[in-house]
């Protein structure tokens, strides 16, 4: 009979995309779990600078760039180890060494990238190494960006706080020095990038000779990774990843709980009548009327904001819902049904007659109302996440939405924030929502003439 | 309770009397009415003081109008509803003394065939499972064997070969062949009682005759007792030897069936059979005669006689305050009906001339 439900289920065009959305997302779940490991998940979604440092911030997707003409900027990182990158290390006197060090990177971008920073880690005994950070344009013009000493062994040079920069190129009141440093007329109305090659020349004066000087160059793009990163530089994707298994887990797991025990009990109440039967509706008239969401909120407040401790409480208040009252009716049409009767005058206990002879009633109708209660429950946790009831430490697709509303993504412009996960929960409703109503069909022939 | 036993549990006293399998001693099945969801309102006395014996191998039937309360002491004898009042003895025991496994065992010694023959057949499961669940009650574990009964089953009641029905839903079957699952299980366990709830009125016309003969056939080979409960008079004479008249939840008629057909002696049952249509043509210009009026309320039946407010042979200040005792009018025919007390065999002239009439 399965079978043939699903060959039957399988002539809806709805339920085969359905289907492969729903595959899609599993897919998606078990690759995620497999490849980054919860504990990994949690890592990297809580990590900070040691994690994140050379990511920019903010960066919208990668593939942005196969649709714009104007191409943003990826990140350039490179480090003193580097193939490509010259080095030249040379004793001068008794107590002094030059090591130098030349960067040189391809910029063929129309946008500005959004910084450049110069990571210097030295080592030393007493007196630190001394450098000097010199900028080259592909047209050859120099500039002179910094000497520092590497005073505590790290010292980071950012351009974009180089407040002295600006003034020194002659920049508008507003400009970022970044333009002084890629624009081909800095004083222009609205400046472009030169593109070419530009070059980043490290001078080193080492002091001692076990001093050592190392370094990092990173031109932090626009542009990051197939998901885009937000204000804490991190990668959205592993959120959105990580996301999926969380929201399909937590939509099953509530569904299921609620449907199969709001089915049970309401087969319990029926079945034995009287006090049971008014008590059990008494509970869900009482039940009907508590608003949800403020309970949530309150517990999430109050208590705990763990995704599981929610999971507990909407299964809780969810079992005396509506579905009581649905199940009800169909459940008092089962019982009077003569094979009932019969039952009961061959002997069948209350129990068998419960699961064996009023739940496999119900479970055509049963099945369809859960596929399609899988998503609300995602929306939920998604509402809950967005109204800042996320769960602390798990990545979720609301917390991405909640994050992205709290830093003002949609007035910066930055959609692809709130869009990613948005339409992720989308295809999640349409994807069970279209399942659901294909099973529906196929379950309640009732349904099939309309 | 492993196997099916025919035999009483050995606490089970001597059958009272021999031969009798079923006793039902002034038996009242009564619903309470409840006010307010509690606060006793009254009750509906849909069984009040029933008796009446029933003999090993003997088929019964029980006649009456819907709503008389015949499914009331249907259901009272199958042990599904627990009697306001009064005894169901089997084999001299009362089903409802031995408790929970007692009601168990009585169960298994009796067979239940209902009246709409989809319905009784629970829709999702094939014929294979409905006929096994009876034996996995009664603690048959073994599939092969539980399989080798339902076969045996099967065959007796002509659903051969059985392959062809066993994997199939009660939809997939015509209406005669559920009523033969139907029967199927109620004969699974070997039961020594039927309880036949208008076995054949939702059936087509074509199929009645078969599953009559087919119910008949079965209890002469097990030596069935067989209470058939029906309200149409024609298909009584099939198989029971006696005929019980049910009217407002009283037996008011007890006779062997050709006795009670051919020499009604309750007024109510001479309307009974008056009513019955036998395809003549004449009839269609035949006006016939009806009680007036509706059968009474269960919750405050009429004082007396409870056909009395209906009944143009009523002796007033007698009819309408004392309950008639059963009198026997003929040799092994009682009726519930004044008229044949010895105080009044005058005014019986009126209705045994209707009855020479027919």
């Amino acid at each position: 009979m399965l079978r043939g439900a699903l060959k039957e289920l399988l002539r809806y065009p709805s339920a085969l995309a359905g289907l492969l959305v729903i595959l899609f997302l599993v897919v998606v779940s078990i690759y995620t779990v497999i490849t980054i490991p919860y504990s990994e998940a949690i890592r990297l979604w809580r990590g900070g600078e040691e994690i994140w440092g050379d990511v920019p911030k903010l960066a919208a997707p990668a593939w942005f760039n196969h649709f714009t003409s104007k191409k943003r900027p990826l990140t350039i990182k490179l480090t003193s180890q580097d193939e490509g990158v010259e080095s030249n290390y040379a004793q001068i006197s008794d107590d002094l060494w030059v090591d130098d060090t030349t960067y040189t990177f391809d910029f063929q971008y129309d946008e500005f990238p959004q910084e450049v920073a110069v990571t210097l880690l030295g080592t030393f005994t007493e007196k630190a190494p001394y450098v000097s950070i010199v900028w080259v344009k592909p047209d050859g013009t120099e500039i002179r960006l910094a000497d520092m000493a590497v005073e505590g062994g790290k010292r980071v040079y950012r351009a974009s706080q180089d407040e002295k920069l600006g003034r020194k190129l002659k920049l508008p009141a507003n400009a970022s020095p970044l333009v002084g440093l890629f624009a081909e007329d800095p004083q222009a109305e609205d400046p472009v990038p030169m593109k070419g090659t530009y070059q980043v020349r490290l001078e080193g004066t080492l002091f001692e000779p076990d001093s050592t000087l190392q370094s990092k160059l990173v031109v932090y793009g626009t542009v990051y990774g197939w998901a885009g990163t937000d204000h804490l530089r991190r990668d959205l994707g592993i959120a959105l990843l990580w996301g999926t298994p969380v929201a399909l887990a937590f939509g099953l797991l509530a569904a299921l709980g609620t449907t199969v025990l709001t089915m049970l009990i309401s087969a319990i109440g029926v079945w034995y009548g009287g006090w049971v039967d008014a008590l059990i509706q008494r509970i869900t008239e009482v039940n009907l009327v508590l608003p949800v969401l403020p309970i949530l909120i309150m517990i999430g407040v109050f208590y705990t904001r763990s995704l599981w401790a929610m999971l507990g409480v909407i299964i809780a208040l969810s079992i005396f819902g509506a579905g009581i009252k649905t199940n009800r009716a169909i459940f008092l049409q089962v019982k009077s049904q003569p094979y009932i009767e019969a039952a009961r005058a061959y002997g069948a206990s209350d129990w068998r007659i419960i699961f064996f002879y009023m739940v496999p009633r119900i479970i055509p109708t049963i099945i369809p109302a859960l596929v399609t209660l899988i998503p609300s429950f995602v929306f939920l946790e998604a509402s809950l996440a967005v109204l800042g009831l996320g769960d602390p430490v798990l990545p979720t697709w609301g917390k991405i939405i909640n994050d992205a509303r709290d830093n003002g993504a949609l007035y910066q412009g930055l959609f692809y924030w709130v869009l990613e996960p948005s339409a992720l929960l989308m295809i999640t409703g349409i994807g069970f929502a279209m399942l659901g109503f294909s099973l529906d069909r196929v379950f309640n022939p009732r349904l099939r003439e309309l | 309770m492993t196997t099916m036993t025919q035999t009483a549990p050995s606490s089970a006293p001597m059958a009272s009397e021999k031969n009798v399998l079923l006793s039902v001693r002034n038996l009242k099945v009564w619903y309470e009415l409840r006010k307010w969801g509690f606060g006793l309102a009254g009750y509906v006395k849909a069984v009040d003081n029933v008796s009446f014996d029933l003999h090993e191998g003997e088929a019964i039937a029980i006649v009456g109008e819907s709503g008389c309360g015949k499914s009331s002491l249907m259901k009272a004898i199958l042990g599904l509803v627990r009697p306001h009042d009064g005894q169901i003895l089997y084999q001299g025991q009362d089903i409802f003394a031995g408790g929970r496994a007692g009601l168990r065992w009585y169960r298994s010694q009796v067979g239940y065939v209902q009246q709409d023959p989809f319905g009784a057949l629970p829709p999702f499961m094939s014929v294979r499972r409905i006929l096994e669940e009876p034996l996995i009650l009664i603690g048959m574990k073994n599939r092969e064997e539980r399989l080798a009964r339902i076969r045996e089953v099967m065959e007796e009641v002509k659903l051969s070969p059985p392959e062809d029905f066993l994997n199939k839903f009660p939809h997939m079957l015509s209406g005669g062949q559920q009523q033969r699952v139907v029967i199927a299980r109620a004969m699974i366990r070997n039961p020594r009682l039927m309880v036949a709830d208008e076995p054949v009125s939702m059936l087509d016309a074509s199929v009645r005759v078969e599953i009559l003969k087919l119910l008949r056939q079965i209890q002469e080979e097990h030596n069935l007792a067989v209470i058939y409960i029906t309200h149409d008079l024609s298909t009584v004479r099939y198989f029971s030897e006696r005929i019980f008249v049910m009217y407002a939840g009283k037996l008011i008629e007890k006779a062997p069936t050709d006795e009670l057909l051919w020499h009604p002696q309750h007024p109510y049952t001479l309307a009974l059979l008056n009513a019955i249509s036998d395809p003549d043509a004449s009839n269609a210009r035949k006006l016939r005669e009806v009680p007036p009026g509706e059968p009474p309320s269960l919750v405050s039946p009429p004082p007396g006689c409870r056909f009395h407010p209906r009944c143009k042979y009523r002796i007033e200040g007698v009819c309408d305050t004392e309950v008639p005792p059963e009198f026997e009018a003929r040799p092994d025919h009682f009726t519930a009906c004044w008229l044949y007390d010895e105080r009044f065999a005058d005014r019986r002239q009126a209705l045994e001339a209707d009855l020479q009439f027919d």
